[in-house]
């Protein structure tokens, strides 16, 4: 056994930040799929944007 | 650990970009697939590219509302912005560390022999900058006469996007040759002046320049896992800043928004354990490479 599996862990307290962050944006995300977002972004998605990638 | 980070970026990269039918079909994939959100920065426009890039569908979105709107479509990119703060509260930059393909190429420059050089921390407020006016105002603000804005920074910077798209569909469709023009120049300048700098500067446009790393560096001290310093441990040797990649000083910033969880520092430098990798404050065991304390540089 090494010692660092001897030493006591300190406990720390579980962070709650995150998960109201990730609730907030899944929310946002519903929000967007509800409306119909992912088919406009597939739209785009499927064709080549010439401007985007510096031709035309 | 560090071979560990390596398989998950070229995994990540061929997951992202796993259609290989366009030297076939002469153009890119149109799968059902691209209405899923690329963790990090993939033009969608790359040929093989299976997956949509968050910033360059956030300027679209943006620069197309005024006509979303006028046909009652509300179309203001909360999806893509949902898509992309999941993953900012996950894994915060750990993504560019470990899932972005143009981060991982400029890793692979870096490993150029040259002399090395650093990166004025100042530089690094640039992408900011870019995720503010390029990817957000100006392409809703400027409009053309149809009312729509374009996508400033995929039009007149994105390295990326010049690489993964515009250097291959020049090459998989020979009639785009005519239209090259100023645009394009500016482009590819950006593009050489990027990758030069990845030999001589480690992750270059990931430290200036990149919208999405700055998006997810907002996520820093919010992010679910993420590298925790016990202070109690700490010597203050400054072993850590010696080996971080995005010259982080990680004892005296630990929720620093530069740092991309690459694990340098807790596997290849701090020889006193006194960084760990923790989830939502809970820490993990991770093996350090099965080095000894004194094993260790």
């Amino acid at each position: 056994m090494n010692q660092a599996s001897r030493e006591p862990r300190h406990k720390r307290p579980l962070r709650k930040a995150p998960f109201v962050v990730i609730t907030a944006f899944l929310l946002l995300w519903m929000i967007g799929v509800a409306t119909g977002e992912p088919s406009r972004v597939l739209e785009q998605a499927m064709q080549v944007c010439l401007s985007c990638i510096g031709i035309g | 650990m560090e071979r560990v980070r390596k398989w998950v970026q070229v995994i990540v990269g061929f997951l992202t970009n796993s259609s290989w039918s366009f030297p076939f079909t002469n153009t890119i994939y149109q799968g059902p697939l691209k209405v899923i959100c690329a963790p990090g920065l993939n033009c969608y426009s790359c040929p093989a590219a299976t997956t949509y890039c968050p910033m360059g569908s956030i300027q679209q979105l943006l620069g197309g509302l005024r006509f979303a709107l006028e046909n009652s479509q509300y179309y203001f990119g909360f999806s893509v912005l949902g898509s992309i703060g999941v993953l900012g509260g996950l894994f915060g930059r750990l993504i560019c560390g470990w899932a972005c393909p143009f981060g991982f190429i400029q890793e692979l420059l870096h490993k150029v022999p040259s002399r090395k050089f650093g990166i004025p921390r100042l530089l690094s407020h640039g992408k900011y900058m870019f995720l503010l006016l390029f990817v957000v105002v100006l392409p809703l603000v400027l409009v053309d006469e149809f009312g729509t804005g374009h996508p400033w920074f995929c039009k007149f910077v994105c390295p990326a996007g010049t690489l993964e798209a515009g250097l291959p569909m020049l090459f998989l469709q020979p009639n785009l040759r005519n239209t090259i023009g100023l645009l394009f120049l500016n482009k590819f300048v950006i593009m050489i002046l990027f990758l030069t700098w990845a030999v001589f500067s480690s992750r270059p446009f990931c430290r200036t320049a990149c919208p999405l790393g700055a998006f997810y560096a907002l996520f820093s001290k919010v992010r679910l896992i993420k590298l925790h310093l016990d202070e109690a441990k700490c010597t203050n040797c400054k072993a850590c800043h010696h080996v971080c990649p995005m010259g982080v000083k990680f004892n005296e910033s630990p929720d620093d928004p530069e740092c991309i969880t690459c694990l340098a520092c807790m596997n290849k430098a701090c020889k006193f354990d006194a960084i760990s990798l923790e989830i939502g404050g809970i820490p993990l065991a991770v093996a350090d490479s099965g080095l000894s304390p004194a094993s260790k540089p």
